[in-house]
Formats: C-alpha cells, structure tokens, sequence
C-alpha cells in the first residue's frame, strides 16, 4: 500500500514542479475550444446541431485526459533512458504495485488536468445542464485517464527510446481521437466510420462525458461506463504483464 | 553467500558472461574487477535480478534471484554505474522514496536519513532538486541511497568513479565500516586498482566475459610476478584498449532498435 502510494505521489510532484509542461499541455485544448468551438459554431447552428461550444467541451475534456493519461504512461520510458526505472526494478516491491502506483498517479494527474480544462471551457462559454453532474462526470474522466495510462505503460513497455513516439501520437492517439466523435456526432454517420467509432474506446469516454454534462448520449452512460471499464481492465491486466517481462 | 554457477549470458550472438563461476563468502569484501566490456556489468544485472542469464544457477544467500526475485531483492542493496536518480525530486525525497519501497520503518528510515545526508555532506541541500546537482554530488547521494535499508549484500558498480580523492576515502572507510560491524557482504568493480588493493579481501578479474584470475591481491601480483595490483591486471588481461561497453554490448542491445521485442 505505501508503495503504491509513493509512486502516486511521485507522479504528482513531478507533475506539479514541471510548470512549462502544465501550461504548455493547457495550450492545444485551448486553440480547438477557440478555432474549432467559435469557427464551426455558427454553421453548425445552422445545421440543427445546437450549441457547438456546449457539444464540443466534453470531447476537449477527453482530449486533454488522454494526451497527458498517455504521456504519463509513456514516462517510463524516460525513467529508464535516466536510470530511475531501474532504481524502482530492483526494489522488493511487486512489479504490479509499482504498476498499479504509477498508473493511479498518471492517471490522477491527467484527472487534474481535465478539471483545467473543465473551467477553462466554462469561461469559452461551455454550461453544463446542472453542475453537480460534474461528479458523474469526475467518474468517466478518471476511467479515460486510468484507461489511457494503462495503455501508455504497455507501449512504453515495448519501446526502448522515444524515437516510437511520433509513431504512437499519428498512428494511435490522433485516430483514437479524431474517430471518437469528439468533434462531430456519431448520430448521422454511416459506414465504415460509424464502425470505426463504436470500436473506439475514446467514443464511449466522450459518450459518458456527454451523458453527464450536457445530458445528450449515443450510446448511454451505463453502456460507457461497463465498455471503458472492462477495456480498462484488459489493459491494465496487458499493461502489467508487459511490465513485468521488461528486463533493462 | 553469493555463489554463481556455470554463468552464460548471451546477447544474440554476443557471448557478454562465458559460464563463470565463484563464490563471495559472507562478510567479505569482494573485488571484481575487468577492462570495459568484460562483462561485470552484466553480471551485476543478473545477479540482481535486472535480466536474466542464458544458461547457469545463481544464489542471493538463500534466496535464487532467477526463481524468486521478490525475496532476493530483499537482501541485496545497490549503487549502479549510471545515474539512477529522480532528477525532478528532491535529495530528501530520493532518500524517502528508497525508503518506503525497501519498507523502512518511518522513525528509522528518518534518522537514517539524516545521519547518511550529513555522512555525505548534503544535509543542507537535502531540499534541493537533484537536478541542480553536480555529478559528484549526484554519487554522493546515490551512495548514502543504497546504504539506506542496511542491505546483507552492497552490490557498487563502480561506485567512485567521478570522486575525489578525499570523497573516495571517506565512503570507503564508511562502508569497511559497516562491513566490519553489520557483517554487509560487499561486491564492487571500480578501474582504480589501488582502491581495489586496499579495500579487497579478495579479488576476480574478468576478461571476454570469462574469470581469468581470483584470489587476494597478493596471490594475484605472486602469480604474475608483479609489484602492484595494476601491473597483475595489466599481465592478465593484456594492455589493448577496450571499446567501450556501450558502443560493445551494451550498443547491440538497446542501440538502433526501437522496439524491445
């Protein structure tokens, strides 16, 4: 138990002292909320969609989770280019708790980073049905994240440098974020891309967010809630499994 | 209280350990010393659970690393030959965090703390961010880290390369200290040879991955005829220059490849 709890609090501290990393991961949820939010607001209106802003928040939410949940699984391999990893491999702990600890604290992290982005988007203009639906919403920012770090540990697990990571961010994280529906709704698509979304993982996050906050839904929020949970079990269950094997 | 049986380990066809064998008795000082490249390193790995051997037995006290990690972990500390800090941590918290994955007791682990900062001079820094600190600074600290959970077994690689004279002796006489009163198994490598001499109870020399010699640094300079601990290792293992481990092993195999498996 306090091993799990160092290595959280690890990840918070370090997430806290790197200020410039704060900042600058707050910058691109900001841009889409702007561009994307104030661009496409007035044809969407047109189009019967509604609010774009109010549409859109949820999906930028998600975004800024999983960009930091996968980075901070990612860390690792920093951890091992500076030697930390190996610091934490040969102590008497269980590969899984040092899993598990880490992963918490990455995923806390980009927890935190969702509620920035939360407040940022209500001073874009983002009004949520009933703000004490933030907590539900807590829920399924928490799973993205968990879920998204897990995923992050499993790659880092296979990669020895950070060459592979332009590679995870074009071939892994941009489509899980772009087919998620995070910018457009899953309603009117057909075909291919409509399947595309269902098997996202992303699309049920951003579904569940929707749910909560602004009470519109695809696929609904218990549905969400079991398809992120049981993905976020099988890769914490791969995730732990590669960990284990890494040898340095 | 360390026994290595038949060693091999294999990087695809780069042989790094060629089946060696020996055994460090508990409470001694062991020497292993050998150019770069030799394979001390990757024994080192092995014997501390970071990778596993190709082929042979290995044993921590009672415990086989190869077969329980877990518990052979308990019994062994260690210094690496590269950094292996938190750099966005403080000194303090480096120390706290060894601490409470090695399961210290928070009021022991605190006085500990405190007693092995001021041994190594970095008390009044203890609430510094690593990342400030010089390189020496940095081995200071690793050091006190692993003394930390008063290990039965100190593995160091190389554990003064980068300090000065005067902070070299001051750790050496620290740990033959702690060798003398809490019986701590020590097993080092280092390239300086008079460290060697005058800390070693005995010594293995190591070369293409195979033990050329062991013995106390006296049997090695009587069977080589030699004066001093440097011109034995000199005589044993030949005056070419080495390539570097990590343009050799180390390079074949986390070098150009990105993906691990």
């Amino acid at each position: 138990m306090s091993t799990i709890y160092i290595l959280w609090l690890r990840q918070l501290k370090r997430y806290f002292r790197s200020r410039a990393r704060i900042i600058g991961s707050l910058g691109q949820p900001l841009l889409f909320l702007l561009a994307l939010g104030y661009g496409f607001g007035p044809i969407y209106q047109r189009a019967s969609g509604g609010n774009y802003i109010e549409f859109l928040a949820p999906g930028i939410i998600a975004m800024s989770i999983i960009f930091t949940a996968l980075f901070s699984g990612i860390e690792i391999i920093w951890d091992r280019q500076f030697g930390f990893l190996k610091e934490t491999l040969v102590a008497p702990v269980s590969r899984l708790n040092i899993m598990i600890g880490r992963t918490i604290g990455g995923a806390t992290v980009a927890t935190l980073q969702g509620v920035v982005v939360f407040l940022i988007s209500l001073i874009a203009g983002f009004k949520p049905t009933n703000i004490l639906m933030i907590f539900p919403a807590l829920i399924f920012m928490f799973l993205i994240a968990l879920l998204f770090t897990a995923l992050g540990t499993a790659i880092a697990s296979l990669l020895e440098d950070m060459q592979g990571f332009q590679l995870i961010m074009n071939f892994i994280v941009m489509p899980l974020f772009f087919l998620s529906g995070a910018l457009f709704p899953i309603q009117g698509l057909t075909g291919t891309i409509r399947f595309i979304a269902t098997i996202d993982p992303l699309a049920y996050g951003v579904d569940g967010l929707r749910h909560t906050l602004i009470n519109v839904a695809y696929f609904g929020a218990g549905m969400d809630f079991i398809v992120l949970g049981a993905i976020t079990l099988v890769l914490l269950a791969i995730g732990s499994y590669l960990f284990s094997k890494i040898q340095i | 209280m360390i026994e290595i049986k038949n060693l091999t380990k294999k990087f695809g066809s780069l042989v790094a350990v060629d089946n060696i064998s020996f055994s460090v008795n508990k409470g001694e000082i062991f020497g292993f010393l050998g150019p770069n490249g030799a394979g001390k390193t990757t024994t080192i790995k092995i014997l501390t659970t970071l990778l596993k051997p190709t082929k042979g037995s290995i044993k921590l006290g009672d415990y086989n690393p190869i077969d329980d990690p877990a518990s052979a972990r308990c019994s062994f500390g260690i210094v690496f030959q590269d950094p292996s800090l938190d750099d966005e941590l403080t000194a303090w918290e480096n120390m706290e965090f060894h601490g409470v994955l090695y399961k210290v007791p928070k009021k022991i682990r605190q006085e500990r703390i405190e007693q092995l900062l001021k041994f190594v001079e970095l008390w009044e820094r203890k609430d510094d961010l690593v990342k400030h600190f010089s390189g020496g600074m940095k081995r200071r600290l690793e050091i006190a880290r692993g003394l930390l959970h008063r290990p039965a077994i100190l593995f160091l690689d190389e554990p003064t390369l980068g300090l000065d004279p005067q902070t070299r002796n001051h750790i050496w006489n620290y740990i033959k200290n702690l060798n003398k009163e809490e019986q701590i198994t020590v097993f080092f490598t280092t390239h300086y040879m008079e460290e060697a001499d005058r800390v070693a109870d005995r010594i293995a020399i190591i070369d293409h991955g195979k033990i050329v010699a062991m013995g106390g640094s006296g049997e090695l300079k009587a069977q080589t005829k030699t004066e001093s601990l440097e011109d034995a290792f000199l005589s044993l293992t030949g005056r070419a220059i080495r390539d570097e481990e990590a343009t050799n092993i180390e390079g074949m195999r986390q070098g150009r490849r990105m993906w691990r498996r």
